[in-house]
């Protein structure tokens, strides 16, 4: 019941994180119909920029919430212009070429952007300043870190800030008529270009938050960590439906989740030993004296986002909140 | 392929043999300026290999893959499996190969299947994330059950051997010695030949015009009466077998299979051949990978004393410069030139197939 908890505290924090990302691929896709390919590269240049702030400030004597407050703020601008920079290349003057033709711009951009990572951050992983001190409670045998706690709170207020934008606003009301239809919502006098922009910009900042979060929850950064971090963001926007902007928040929590718990027991359960029948002769040896033969460990940790991928696009390609047709021509 | 030898005019044989000549001098030549050479060129002929099989994929059929080197991967470790002393199996290669491509196939059959009814973007991460998990199983499979030996790869691979004749090991033939990458060579010049043949065909072939139809509209497609999604999924299918045979041969040639040589990078560096020479377009395609197999190979050699030269130093690696070559390459391919450098003459064809209608 411990790891239980647990795993449900470390799932609802990676979870959260996933879901900002998620939001940055979904609004996109809401509107153009276009996968941001960039959108991970973006969410780690975010990272690596906080990182630079912090530590250039970690010696100014200043509190180190500051700090780390002072990396976000540093790290949202940036991003905002370069996901603003990637409609402006990539998207923007191919948006009545072949569906094809985008993806891959969007590929180079993502290569060119992993790469000048590199060249300015260094080929190694970086450790990521933890200059916040971080209490730990106990909850029912299990433990949960200061930082877990805002990054859920941050997680959840940053969601709620967006559904009030989206639904509440003026320009969100416009965003929903650009999803809806580009060519009648330019008829009624909204400008498309800017609702494509906005949607790519907006995207971009809370992609950086959830960049420098990843940063302090997880501890290291690295030039390809917005690969696998945006794939599996973009499985968690595909599994709430994809263009769903609540759909990116339950799919990404619900990821997050399935992710911890299939790390947490998948070592138990695919343990040959524990089986009924666990005793046969080949395994006697290694299953004696509470040896295990553990076909699956911990270590597939990656591989379930994109088996959840694969189970919802087989069984419910709209997703779970998802009311767009998945096929479109 | 015979009408097309009696249909070409003296002056185009003469072009013809020219080449053919020019082909089966080269290693030599290569050889000259150091045995490294050749290899480079026997890794080129396979990178051709590959487009030519993400080029059903991507080109005939206008489906994005992004995880190719999946594939590939899948191929390179069924031979080195089935070659190598890890499990002290050795079969032929005549054996291993067609296995290899079958299990790529079914791979492709499995992946293709639930996503190839949906749209597009949709294979291109579900493509993409299972070459990741590919790469996650061949890192870990190594416990409890040692099969990929992790992330150390499996050594020792058997070369193609027919008999006694290895072609991993060196011989001498009237006079020239024949090393082992210059016999490859031979045999890929051979297997490209083949590939390019069975392409072509597969191009002009009811099959190759269903893919077209499928890629320029599907709905049309569908409306005219072809079965779209077996269609694409015999697209998908058979690009992963190109993928498979090719890995084999790579584990053969290197004699040694890790994780690390099948990475993201991999799979869109190949993208990028295809899409650079011009998608569709079987020349352009090879064309294309034989640029980018060639132009980092080159850039090794001047980018670095050119920056020595310049700043006393090195400022940017030639592997970081090479990927930031290639990025900025795609972006502006596809914003100017979005059918590739070689486009596909289709467009061209089309429209003497429309004179010749009207006479």
């Amino acid at each position: 019941m411990d790891i239980f908890i647990q795993q449900l505290i470390n799932g609802l924090t990676t979870g959260s994180v996933y879901a900002v990302v998620a939001l940055g691929y979904t609004m996109v896709y809401g509107v153009i119909q276009l996968i941001n390919f960039a959108h991970g590269e973006v969410v780690m240049i975010g990272a690596m920029v906080a990182f630079s702030v912090i530590v250039s400030l970690a010696g100014s004597g200043l509190p180190p919430l500051a700090i780390v407050a002072c990396g976000i703020i540093a790290a949202i601008p940036s991003c905002m212009i370069i996901g603003y920079f990637l409609e402006r290349v990539a998207y923007r003057p191919l948006r009545h070429a072949p569906r094809l033709a985008p993806l891959i711009t969007a590929i180079g951009m993502s290569i060119i952007l992993q790469h000048l990572a590199l060249l300015v951050w260094g080929r190694n992983p970086i450790a990521f300043p933890q200059i916040i001190d971080n209490p730990s409670f106990a909850i029912g045998g299990a433990s949960i870190t200061g930082v877990q706690i805002a990054i859920i709170l941050l997680c959840f207020a940053m969601m709620a800030a967006l559904t009030w934008f989206v639904f509440r606003t003026k320009f969100g009301i416009a965003i929903r008529a650009t999803a809806e239809d580009v060519r009648v919502a330019g008829l009624m006098g909204i400008n498309a270009n800017a609702v494509i922009a906005a949607t790519f910009v907006i995207g971009a900042a809370l992609g950086a938050i959830a960049g420098v979060m990843f940063g302090t929850y997880y501890g290291i950064v690295h030039y390809t960590m917005g690969f696998i971090l945006g794939l599996k963001a973009f499985c968690a926007a595909v599994l709430g439906g994809i263009g769903n902007i609540a759909g990116a928040m339950v799919g990404g929590i619900l990821l997050g989740l399935v992710e911890a718990m299939a790390t947490g027991y998948i070592g138990e359960i695919t343990d040959l030993c524990r089986w009924p029948g666990g005793g046969t002769s080949f395994l006697v040896e290694r299953c004696a004296d509470g040896g295990n033969f553990v076909l699956f460990g911990s270590n597939y940790q990656d591989v379930f986002a994109f088996l959840v991928l694969i189970l919802v696009l087989v069984f419910r390609p709209s997703g779970l909140l998802g009311e767009r047709v998945a096929e479109r021509a | 392929m015979a009408n097309f030898i009696t249909s070409l005019d003296k002056k185009n044989k003469l072009g013809l043999a020219l080449i053919a000549v020019a082909l089966i001098v080269l290693p030599f030549v290569l050889a000259s300026a150091g045995t490294a050479w050749v290899r480079i060129l026997n890794f080129a002929i396979l990178y051709v290999f590959l487009a030519l099989g993400l080029n059903i994929v991507v080109g005939f059929a206008g489906l994005l893959d992004l995880g190719y080197i999946a594939f590939y991967a899948v191929g390179a470790y069924v031979y080195a499996l089935l070659a190598s002393p890890h499990f002290g199996l050795h079969l032929p290669f005549w054996v291993i190969i067609p296995i290899g491509a079958a299990v790529a196939c079914v791979a492709g059959m499995v992946l293709g299947a639930p996503t190839l009814k949906l749209r597009g973007d949709y294979l291109a991460i579900v493509t993409l994330g299972f070459g990741e998990i590919v790469r996650v199983f061949m890192n870990n499979l190594s416990n409890p059950i040692n099969v990929t030996n992790g992330p150390k790869g499996i050594t020792l691979i058997d070369s193609f051997k027919i008999g006694s004749f290895d072609l991993g090991k060196s011989d001498v033939f009237g006079g020239l010695i024949f090393s082992g990458p210059i016999k490859y060579y031979y045999l890929l010049l051979i297997v490209l030949l083949a590939v390019i043949v069975i392409n072509k065909r597969l191009q002009d072939s009811r099959i190759g015009r269903a893919w077209v139809a499928i890629r320029e509209d599907e709905v049309a497609a569908k409306a005219a009466g072809i079965n779209t999604r077996n269609i694409k999924l015999l697209a998908f299918a058979m690009g992963a077998s190109f993928g498979g045979i090719a890995g084999g041969m790579f584990a053969a040639i290197q004699g040694f299979v890790s994780p690390e040589s099948f990475v993201l990078t991999e799979s869109t560096m190949i993208l990028a051949m295809v899409v650079l020479g011009g998608m569709g377009n079987i020349w352009g395609v090879i064309a294309g990978a034989l640029l980018l197999s060639f132009v980092p190979e080159l850039l090794r050699y001047t980018v670095q004393p050119v920056q020595e030269a310049l700043f006393g130093h090195a400022i940017i690696e030639p592997e970081v410069l090479r990927m930031l070559i290639f990025g900025i390459a795609l972006v502006l391919t596809m914003r100017f030139m979005p059918a590739g450098l070689w486009p596909e003459a289709r467009h061209r064809r089309e429209m003497e197939a429309k004179r010749e209608g009207k006479k």
